[in-house]
């Protein structure tokens, strides 16, 4: 530390400075890793990449959520303009009609309200929506199951094009009654699933996964990817981590990018990294994440949260931490996670002050400060958090800024309770017999007086 | 005046054995309306009878004596002839008569009490309630009047060594209720707050048909004790309660739950402004001690808090984290707590340090191997007593009499033990 080539402890300098270097699981030496610190992307969010994953309806309301939250203007009007092209693809008027508001002309001509377009469409929807009743109507007198259930299914397609999730959902819920073949039940559980998601109504969305898992023949790998998504969501939104980092960590790779009416498979990553770091302990962390190979290639498309993972369980916490902040710019404009970032982000960095005191008797609290990029005083006050919170089993030496290990005392703590135990009884039991003797007089003073 | 000379001579004659006694007793009870009639004149006799030898008669004759209303002059005369009594009667006697010497000895309180003296009528009420018990374990209608004349005139080491023995009979309930809240504010007053808490409680939760004053004033010392003992209050009542009282006690008692609600959240400040806003109603209650010591009680809870965190602070970090104005009153306060063996540690003043220690206590001591060891033999006896009381009532014929009318209530296997022939 004073500047000695060589001979002092090359192990002692590592986790001393536990900040940039330490003990690597990866075949990278410290030094070189300090080097090839791959993508930081404290850079803002490519509009256009992140859109690209996404198709239908989902890409809109992404977009429009990015407008909403986003604090640069120039990112605003390019999520708006967007938006704009995609819903003008589509049949969505009423969509169209807040994306026009939203946009307010600042994007010139081309984007103003267009009134021609929007009447021609809902004329459109009014001839076909009257065309599929009287199909429907057809088909119900003539009681042919499956031409019913794909009336109702055309139905649910119509009203979700045109953004009247409610009615979507309850046509695409009639189907069941006409459903004959498994295909079938999971075609309307995945529709029920998408509209739900739409709806923001997650208690459905759980299940009709469970509906669709529970069919008799073998479901094929996309579809089970796409019913692990869809639950791990449901839990996220539950705020329920573990179950959504299982779920999440269970997609297969089949799932490619055949979901990207709801979720890509960078979401996946991220969700499903983040939320394991936050609920797991090491074991399930090495486990699950880090050693499963199917999930290594979702991990891929996210370099960053496959870093600070590894970080994470090689106790590089500055690292890890460094890369959490430059994520969570871009982490709050997704629309699903943007609620979870802090709870998130709060477990991550307790986990990790716990876990770096674990391996120690005694931890100089100016190089834990050091390793967190935090000041001492800081640094005091979580750790007296997490203490009164019985997280850490230690005690502070303020005034010399160390933290001391402290296990308890078995035997005193034996003794202790054995004596209140003791007392308690002792209390208990004169007290019943105090109140027994006071029933009884109750008694006899009853019976004198019906004699 | 025949009659009373008659009486007299009798009552000479009679006292010597145990049978002679009885046939006095009976000849005492027919005569006692007229002597009840004799009242004002019966003083001088009393000279003629001595209390050790004729004890039955002579509280016969006191207590009509005393039965009329207390006046100052006669007051002073009176404590003293019965101050004698007390002191010189012979308990076998007495016992045959307890109501007459109960209500000798309140008048005895009463007088003393319009003396403005009740230091005079503690020794004697302490005789007198031993004289009266036929065991230790038995609860007189004479422990409460004690322990009131104790509370007023301040000793309260004399009305603690009656606290000390465990009751386990009782004559009436109302005994009862008084002598746990006397005795709860006489350790309150010695500032033992586990015996007091402990006799709070069981007037809290005693049997009672209906809600009475004495419970509802118990519950709030009760909670103000519990508060500063433990720092926290359990918000509902045990369920061996009576259902009355857990009905209706905590809408009695609603500015005290508030308090220790706002005790719970820790907020220094907020407590102090609802002690403000709330003095009067607390002064009434003439609680306003309690109150102000469940203030100071805050303080030392969060600095006990503060040695499960932290190994040494500093005096100003104390400070700011209990909210206390400056490092030397924090000082007062952890010297305070040191000395009180709360807590364990050490001041630097030099760094103005304070050093947490562990307990001291290693539980490897003679001392503590005979305590635990006492404990133990003293449970034993406890359940054996539990066991036997058990048997006692299993036999009783007015309890299984109950218990076979309500079978059909109650749990099969509850009652399953009671013979049949007990379904009335």
């Amino acid at each position: 530390m004073d500047g000695i080539e060589g001979a002092s402890n090359p192990m002692m300098e590592e986790m001393q400075a536990n900040g940039t270097g330490g003990v690597d699981g990866s075949p990278l030496t410290s030094t070189s890793r300090r080097k090839n610190r791959p993508i930081v992307s404290g850079e803002p969010l490519d509009i256009e990449a992140y859109a690209g994953l996404y198709t239908g309806r989902t890409k809109i309301k992404r977009l429009m959520f990015i407008a909403n939250h986003c604090d640069n203007p120039g990112m605003q009007l390019e999520a708006l303009r967007m938006a704009y092209d995609e819903i003008k693809r589509g049949e969505n008027t009423h969509l169209y009609r807040e994306v026009v508001q939203k946009i307010d002309g600042r994007l010139g001509p081309n984007y103003a309200m267009d009134a021609a377009w929007c009447s021609t469409i809902e004329r459109k929807a009014e001839q076909r929506k009257e065309k599929l009743e009287s199909e429907l109507n057809a088909y119900r007198t003539n009681l042919i199951k499956e031409s019913i259930r794909m009336g109702y299914n055309d139905f649910g397609d119509f009203y979700y094009a045109h953004g009247a999730l409610g009615d979507a959902f309850k046509s695409y819920v009639r189907t069941r009654d006409y459903c004959t073949t498994s295909k079938h039940i999971i075609q309307m559980c995945l529709n029920a699933i998408l509209v739900s998601i739409e709806m923001v109504q997650f208690s459905n969305v759980t299940s009709y996964v469970s509906k669709a898992e529970q069919t008799p023949e073998a479901l094929d790998p996309p579809t089970v990817a796409k019913l692990c998504c869809a639950a791990g969501l449901a839990h996220l939104e539950a705020k329920k981590y573990k179950l959504a980092a299982r779920k999440f960590l269970e997609v297969g790779p089949e799932l490619g990018n055949s979901y990207s009416e709801v979720i890509a498979p960078q979401d996946v990553a991220t969700y499903g990294g983040l939320c394991a770091l936050a609920s797991f302990d090491r074991t399930e962390l090495k486990n699950k994440v880090i050693d499963n190979i199917n999930f290594r290639d979702f991990l891929e498309l996210v370099p960053e949260v496959r870093e600070l993972i590894n970080d994470f369980y090689s106790s590089h916490y500055a690292s890890c931490l460094e890369y959490l902040g430059n994520l969570k710019s871009n982490l709050m404009l997704d629309i699903h996670l943007y609620d979870h970032v802090e709870t998130l982000y709060d477990q991550i960095r307790n986990k990790a002050l716990i876990q770096y005191t674990l391996p120690f008797v005694s931890v100089d609290m100016r190089m834990m400060a050091d390793a967190f990029k935090t000041s001492v005083v800081g640094l005091e006050k979580e750790l007296e958090a997490l203490i009164t919170d019985n997280q850490i089993q230690a005690r502070i030496d303020s005034h010399n800024k160390i933290l001391y290990a402290r296990h308890a005392d078995q035997r005193n703590a034996t003794f202790q309770r054995v004596l209140q135990t003791g007392n308690e009884f002792d209390q208990g039991v004169r007290a019943m017999l105090l109140r027994s003797s006071l029933l009884k007089y109750d008694y006899n003073i009853r019976a004198l007086r019906k004699h | 005046m025949n009659l009373v000379e008659g009486l007299l001579t009798q009552i000479q004659g009679l006292s010597s054995t145990a049978s002679d006694v009885l046939s006095l007793q009976n000849v005492l009870k027919q005569a006692d309306e007229s002597l009840h009639a004799e009242s004002t004149r019966l003083l001088p006799f009393l000279d003629q009878l001595d209390p050790s030898k004729h004890s039955l008669g002579y509280l016969y004759f006191l207590e009509a004596c005393t039965a009329g209303p207390v006046t100052t002059e006669s007051a002073s005369s009176f404590v003293l002839v019965i101050a004698r009594f007390i002191s010189s009667c012979v308990a076998e006697q007495i016992r045959l008569a307890p109501d007459k010497f109960i209500s000798v000895c309140k008048r005895f309180k009463d007088q003393v009490l319009l003396l403005e003296e009740p230091l005079r009528g503690v020794a004697p009420m302490l005789t007198a309630v031993r004289k009266l018990q036929s065991s230790t374990e038995h609860l007189t209608t004479l422990h409460p009047e004690f322990l009131l004349l104790c509370l007023l005139a301040k000793c309260y080491k004399t009305g603690l060594s009656i606290l000390e023995e465990d009751i386990f009979e009782v004559d009436q309930p109302r005994d009862l209720y008084l002598y746990c809240y006397y005795g709860g504010m006489i350790c309150i007053g010695q500032k033992c707050f586990r015996k007091a808490l402990e006799l709070l409680h069981n007037v809290v939760t005693a049997p009672m048909s209906t809600i009475n004053a004495i419970a509802v004033e118990a519950y709030k010392k009760y909670i103000l004790v519990s508060l500063i003992h433990h720092g926290q209050l359990s918000t509902s009542l045990p369920k061996y309660a009576s259902g009355v009282a857990q009905r209706n006690l905590k809408s009695l008692c609603l500015s005290y739950i508030e308090l220790a609600n706002s005790y719970n959240n820790g907020k220094i400040a907020d407590l102090e402004t609802y002690v403000q806003a709330n003095m009067e109603k607390f002064g009434s209650d003439n609680n306003l001690g309690l109150v102000k010591q469940v203030v100071s009680s805050i303080y030392k809870r969060n600095i006990q808090r503060l040695t499960q965190t932290y190994l040494t602070l500093s005096l100003q970090d104390i400070a700011n984290t209990v909210q206390l104005n400056s490092p030397k009153e924090a000082e007062m306060h952890v010297l305070q707590m040191i000395q009180d063996g709360e807590i364990y540690a050490t001041i630097n003043q030099k760094d103005g340090m304070v050093r947490f220690l562990e307990d001291p206590e290693l539980y490897k001591t003679c001392e503590m191997i005979e305590h635990i060891d006492l404990s133990i033999q003293r449970l034993m006896t406890l359940s054996k007593k539990l066991t036997v009381m058990d048997e006692l009532i299993s036999c009783d014929p007015l309890y299984l009499g109950k218990a076979g009318r309500e079978r059909q209530r109650f749990d099969f296997d509850d009652f399953d033990s009671v013979p049949q022939r007990f379904n009335i």
